[in-house]
């Protein structure tokens, strides 16, 4: 029996990574990839959770993060295609339309 | 249910709904088929007026309250619920409203080519907000009309505007909207007070007059509805939005804003804030009475050395609804009556002025008066016509303009002698302003060239601009008909607003009303 | 029929409304395609100049064939019928009905017909009615029947001008308003006539609107006469809250009772008469709001005749005439109106010695005669100032068509420095103009004398009279005696000034308008003899007449002048008249010899005194006082509100606003620095700063 603090020791190692993927990289196709790791980061802890206190809640609020997760890479990567037509560049440094 | 049944039981809503379906329909029709979207819009505003038309035949002239009333629930939860009526107070305003649109509509013809089909559902949309604004008796869905209004306000004058119309576009957006917003807590407090005070939650207007409020909020209430409505009406010194939208809205635009929006304002004073809020309305009457009076008398001076037609006529609404102002806070039936009257007759004179500017200016497309002069001799139907809209603004006996400024000021005098005497000046600065404005456009020889070429007004303008004259000469000769209808309503309003005034304040500590007490110590 | 022809007399003001209503179609549908198609080459065509163009045609003939007219259009001799039609059948309709009213006993000739209610608005109420008494059917009759002349007049003066029909338009409206204004049965309603000739006299003062001073002369009354609306306003409201009605009968029914009951105080009275009086001195053109009546010249002549001289201007007299019972309770009001009208009187007629245009004397002579009748109603003699307003109608309306022949003569001439000589070359014009004269000089036997002559005997012997009063007015008289003998020698005395070119087509005018003339000449003589007091043995039937209207009142109020006059001998007042008949041949003589006699001597005077002679001819500079004081101070105050107040203050605050909320922004915008990872640091330091605060407080406590 692993103790739980081991998978929320897990769980933040990799929500941590994605945070510092989401901030440090330039790369949007990156940041998505990170986003998704902190996603699964959650995923982890609940699933953990809804084990150790025996709900099956946790696991389905699993799915539910994970559903959102598939939605939100297709419009992401969707977005992201549009993007790369029309700037013909990720690169988030170069992105900055928004600035004014 | 048959269409025969639906008009029975759901005019009002009709008439209301019309439009906006009109509007959709547009929605469906190609771009460029610009005539055929005129012809349908014209077509469908003028069904509405028919329609209207009913209302004042199936109006109850005895009966003083809210006519033909239609109920729904909405959001019941929260106690807010459809509810439009009609009664002696909103009917002329309501008439007025449906019977500008078909006119604005037929000046459009020539004067507006580009992106006519949105122009044209804008159009629409604001008639379904301006008819909804005159009919709603719940709070809650008078203030979704009263922002509805706003929105295609908005694009008429930011699109189809003149050169400063962005700066215009925002600064009547803004300005009214300031206000509104405080409207909008005032009527939220309201909503809760009422709710304290009987354990039930409505936006109905009815149930909400029922209340007898406490001194202290009625002030504050008073004060926040006062603000939106005087941005809208506008008075002084609130009032500087208003030559900047006339200028920059094109024709139909202006005609709207003068005819209607601005009708907003005042109907809003009499139906909400003064009959809410009584013992406030009377409390504040002396600082609204002195702006109204400044209004009449600054607008006028200030119309008098402008040299663009339009501002000239902006301004001179500015001092007539100044009159307006003043004769609602008369708190008498003379008063009041020549109010509401003075309310379409503005609505029809500075309508048809604003129209007539128009005419000239899709010929020249200037509207300085420097850049006219001697046209009575190349224009004559156009002359004789300004001629009339001008004496009907001067308010010279026999026009509708004479009717209702002397109601007004003779219910004023009553109660407020210096107030009317000092605003009777007006009338003489009217004559003044007009007249010279009148004498450099048309009289004279011909100095500019340009104005050789000019052609008399066409079949259409005629036609548009008769009706108008038509009322002109019809209240001014005949106002019967449109007094005799406003009585009972105005009737109880004046005796419910003394008996709600007595009884706020029977049950509030003494002198909290600071002018109240300051003005009956002087009595 | 109840009351037989008097139901009928809705027919007086409706006639003239139905002529506006025909020429009203006949200048819109008719004549103006005409004149457009006339015009066709704007400015080129050949009347371009406009006004100019109305003197060229006066310049040649009264036959227009030579000037361009090539024939008269049906339409105009359709207009020439319709418009003198309807007033001379108004004219035959109210002569019925006054003779029908004359048939009733005296106390009951008051007819009043109700049309329809009109404003109705809680206690308010105002009928459209007229009303029919001995005071009304007086001014029914002068106005209609004088009108009919005019409009007769019209047809002949007018024949070369271009908007034929709209000129009828406009002389027909504005009988039709005067006839309201005469016969409404309330103050409102005579507002409405009393406003609606102001409107006429405006359009007909401006009608050659092509004409700059012409449209500024129109603009000035109709802006004087506004002045004076705003105190009848007020007193309409005064009135109506202190007697609870504007009906006349109801209004002063209630004076008695008012009066017991403390309501209508004295003081209260004088402000009401007061405030009428004000809106009388702009319509009847008294001081301090005279100065637009010589402007108002700038009118075609006949409107000068029918509006600023027989009937619109002494619409000030008939409502104070009317409102007597009024005005004499209040002896404050009635010095004042005694007072301003002598002073008019007498300072106009000085203007009048130097003018030279012909028609601005008439102008100057008809606001010193206004004067005179004001100065009656001040003194309580009411009868006498209608009886003035009356004959004053015939010849004054005499001189002024008399002197429209002269300038019909001398194609479009109004400077009486280029007349002289004329009696052979017009002589209907000058005999009846003579005999005008001699009316206004009060020469015994003729109509003026009689009014005249009543006036100064009541300013001297009423109770409100004095015999100062009566100096100024008996001065006064001399002085008009001057001014028009020296009219008449300048214009038909002499040797001729004329410009040969013009003196080539001088000619006497065609039967339209002589006629009028000599049937107004006729008026000028007989018209007082319906007048003559008792104490030349005459009947006074006038007297007797307006009697039901004006002695209940003044047994009400206070004395009145009349009976106050029993007291003085028969020989005073024959006396005084004899005094005031001399000093009238005085001023006549003096005008001779000025003339006639010695004709370089006004020159030499001019020289004299050359400053005095040059604020005499100036008006007293009146005019640019008023300009420099009220219309300057007004204008620039304006221009300071726009751009100081609402430019500059105003929205200054509105964009000072706008230009913070900017201002905020532009800082605030240096957040958004436009690289992602930053927001999302922004956001990640958030929210660790978040759960933090939430963590720490769920420790804490």
């Amino acid at each position: 029996m692993i103790a739980p603090s081991a998978y929320l020791l897990l769980s933040a190692i990799l929500f941590g990574i994605g945070v510092v993927g989401v901030v440090a990289r330039k790369n949007i196709l990156i940041i998505l990839m990170s986003v998704e790791l902190m996603l699964n980061g959650v995923n982890v802890a609940f699933v953990a959770a809804g084990s150790y206190l025996g709900d099956a809640a946790g696991g389905v609020f699993a799915f539910m993060v994970m559903t959102v997760a598939a939605a939100e890479a297709a419009v992401g990567l969707a977005l992201l295609i549009a993007l790369y037509r029309l700037k013909e560049t990720v690169d988030i440094t170069e992105l900055k339309v928004l600035k004014w | 249910m048959t269409g025969v049944a639906l008009l029975d039981q759901h005019l009002l809503s009709v008439l209301i709904a019309l439009p906006l379906v009109g509007a959709a329909l547009l929605l469906f029709f190609p771009q460029g088929a610009n005539d055929a979207i005129r012809k349908f819009t014209l077509l469908v505003t003028i069904a509405d007026f028919l329609l209207s038309l009913s209302v004042v035949a199936r109006f109850d002239v005895a009966t003083a309250g809210m006519q033909l009333v239609e109920r729904a629930p909405w959001i019941p939860q929260y106690g807010i619920s459809y509810i439009v009526g009609v009664d002696g107070i909103s009917l002329w305003i309501l008439m007025l409203t449906t019977f500008i649109m078909p006119i604005t509509i037929a000046s459009t013809w020539s004067a507006v080519t580009k992106n006519v089909k949105e122009f044209m559902v804008f159009m629409l949309v604001l008639e379904t907000a301006m008819v909804g604004v005159f009919l709603a008796t719940d709070l809650f869905l008078f203030y979704i009309f009263w922002e509805l209004v706003l929105i295609p306000m908005y694009f008429l004058i930011g699109v189809w505007g003149g050169e400063r119309r962005i700066y215009a576009a925002i600064k009547f957006f803004l300005y009214t909207f300031a206000g509104s917003v405080l409207m909008l807590v005032a009527i939220i407090a309201l909503y809760f007070h009422h709710y304290a005070v009987t354990g039930v939650y409505t936006m109905d207007l009815m149930k909400l007059y029922e209340l007898t409020i406490p001194v202290k909020l009625q002030l504050w209430l008073f004060a926040a509805f006062f603000l939106a409505f005087a941005f809208k009406v506008p008075m002084f010194p609130f009032h500087t939005w208003l030559p900047d939208a006339h200028v920059e809205a094109p024709t139909a635009g202006s005609v709207i804003l003068a005819a209607v929006l601005l009708k907003m304002g005042t109907y809003g004073f009499l139906r909400f804030a003064m009959a809410l809020f009584p013992v406030a309305a009377a409390d504040w009457t002396p600082l609204i009475a002195v702006l109204a009076v400044i209004g009449i008398i600054y607008g006028a001076l200030v119309a008098m050395v402008q040299k663009d037609v339009k501002k000239l006529v902006a301004y001179s609404s500015v001092s007539h609804l100044g009159f307006v102002m003043l004769g609602l806070f008369a708190f008498n039936l003379q008063g009041i009556e020549g109010a509401i009257l003075q309310m379409v007759n503005h609505g029809i004179s500075t309508g048809a002025l604003f129209l007539i500017v128009g005419i000239i200016y899709e010929r020249r497309h200037t509207r300085l008066i420097s850049e006219f002069g001697g046209l009575a001799k190349v224009v004559p139907v156009f002359c004789l016509c300004f001629m009339i809209v001008t004496l009907s603004s001067i308010g010279v006996p026999g026009t509708n303009g004479f009717v209702g400024e002397f109601l007004i000021l003779l219910g004023a005098f009553k109660v407020q002698k210096w107030y009317a005497v000092v605003a009777a000046t007006g009338v003489i600065f009217a004559a003044v302003y007009m007249l010279w404005m009148f004498q450099r456009v048309m009289y004279g020889k011909i100095t500019n060239e340009e104005n050789l070429r000019l052609t008399d007004m066409n079949g259409r303008e005629v036609a548009y601009m008769l009706p108008l004259l038509l009322f002109i000469l019809w209240i001014g000769v005949y106002p019967q008909p449109f007094l005799r209808r406003m009585d009972a309503s105005v009737n109880a309003f004046v005796t419910r607003f003394e008996a709600k005034k007595q009884a706020a304040l029977a049950g509030s500590p003494a002198g909290e009303t600071m002018l109240v007490r300051y003005f009956d110590g002087k009595k | 029929m109840v009351n037989g022809i008097l139901d009928y007399l809705w027919l007086v003001p409706a006639l003239p409304l139905l002529g506006v209503v025909l020429n009203g179609a006949i200048a819109l549908l008719v004549e103006r395609p005409f004149l457009l198609k006339e015009a066709g080459l704007p400015l080129a065509g050949g009347h371009g100049a406009g006004h100019g163009s109305h003197d060229d045609a006066h310049g040649a003939s009264s036959h227009g064939s030579a000037h361009g007219h090539h024939e008269t259009p049906a339409y105009r001799k359709l207009v020439a019928f319709i418009a003198p039609g309807v007033v001379g059948a108004a004219f035959v309709v109210a002569l019925l009905c006054v003779l029908s009213l004359a048939s009733r006993p005296a106390d009951g000739r008051t007819f009043v017909q109700i049309l329809f209610p009109w404003i109705q608005a809680g206690s308010l109420l105002v009928p459209a009615a007229l009303q029919l008494d001995p005071l009304s059917s007086v001014m029914a009759l002068v106005v209609t029947g004088v009108g009919f002349l005019i409009h007769v007049y019209s047809v002949g003066y007018m024949s070369h001008e271009r908007a034929f029909a709209r000129y009828f338009v406009f002389l027909n409206l504005f009988m039709f308003a005067m006839l309201i204004l005469v016969l409404a049965n309330n103050y409102l309603l005579m507002f409405v006539g009393w406003e609606g000739v102001g409107l006429c006299s405006y359009l007909l003062i401006g009608f050659w609107y092509e004409k700059q001073s012409a449209s500024d002369a129109g603009k000035k009354a109709f802006v004087a006469n506004r002045i004076g609306d705003f105190g009848v306003l007020l007193a309409m409201f005064l009135v109506f809250w202190t007697f609870g009605s504007l009906t006349y009968t109801e209004v002063f029914a209630k004076v008695p009772l008012l009066r017991e009951s403390g309501v209508l105080t004295t003081g209260l009275a004088t402000v009401i008469t007061l405030l009428l009086f004000l809106g009388a001195t702009g319509k009847s053109a008294q001081i301090p709001l005279y100065v637009w009546l010589p402007d108002a010249m700038e009118g075609p002549t006949p409107v000068s005749a029918l509006i600023h001289a027989a009937t619109m201007v002494t619409a000030g007299v008939y409502m104070v005439a009317r409102s007597s019972a009024l005005f004499l309770l209040a002896p404050d009001t009635m010095m004042v109106v005694a007072v301003i009208g002598a002073v008019t009187a007498i300072f106009s007629a000085t203007i009048g010695i130097c003018q030279t245009d012909i028609k601005r004397v008439l102008a100057y002579s008809t606001v010193s005669q206004l004067g005179y009748m004001f100065l009656a109603c001040g003194v309580g003699a009411f009868t006498a100032a209608i009886f003035h307003l009356m004959t004053h109608a015939f010849f004054k309306a005499l001189l002024f068509l008399g002197s429209g022949s002269v300038i019909h003569a001398l194609s479009g001439e109004q400077d009486m420095q280029k007349m002289g000589g004329l009696k052979k070359y017009v002589p209907v014009t000058f005999a009846t103009m003579f005999v005008a004269t001699l009316a206004i000089a009060g020469i015994p036997g003729l109509s003026g004398f009689f009014s005249k002559d009543e006036i100064l005997w009541q300013a001297f012997s009423s109770s409100h009279g004095s015999p100062f009063l009566w100096g100024i007015a008996a001065l006064a008289a001399g002085i008009t005696a001057f001014y028009m003998f020296r009219l008449v020698f300048l214009t038909f005395f002499g040797k001729s000034r004329m410009d040969p070119e013009v003196e080539k087509h001088a000619h006497e005018s065609p039967w339209t308008m002589t006629v009028p003339l000599m049937i107004l000449a006729v008026l000028s003589v007989a018209g007082g003899w319906i007048g003559i007091p008792a104490v030349l043995g005459g009947s006074n039937l006038f007297e007797h007449w307006l009697a039901p209207v004006f002695h209940p009142v003044a047994a009400a109020g206070a004395a009145h002048g009349a009976e106050a006059a029993v007291h003085h001998p028969a020989a005073l007042e024959i006396g005084l008249m004899a005094l005031s008949v001399a000093i009238a041949l005085c001023g006549i003589g003096l005008a001779y010899f000025l003339y006639r006699v010695r004709t370089g001597k006004p020159a030499e005077i001019a020289k004299q005194w050359p400053t005095l002679y040059d604020v005499v001819y100036h008006k007293y500079y009146i005019d640019e006082f008023y300009e420099w004081a009220v219309i300057r101070r007004i204008v620039t105050i304006s221009i300071g509100l726009w751009e100081m107040f609402d430019a500059l203050f105003i929205d200054g605050i509105v964009n000072g606003a706008a230009d913070l909320v900017r201002a905020a922004g532009d800082r605030v915008r240096r957040l958004q620095g436009g690289v992602v990872g930053g927001y999302a640091f922004s956001l990640l330091a958030g929210a660790v700063l978040l759960v933090g605060y939430i963590l720490y407080r769920s420790v804490v406590q």
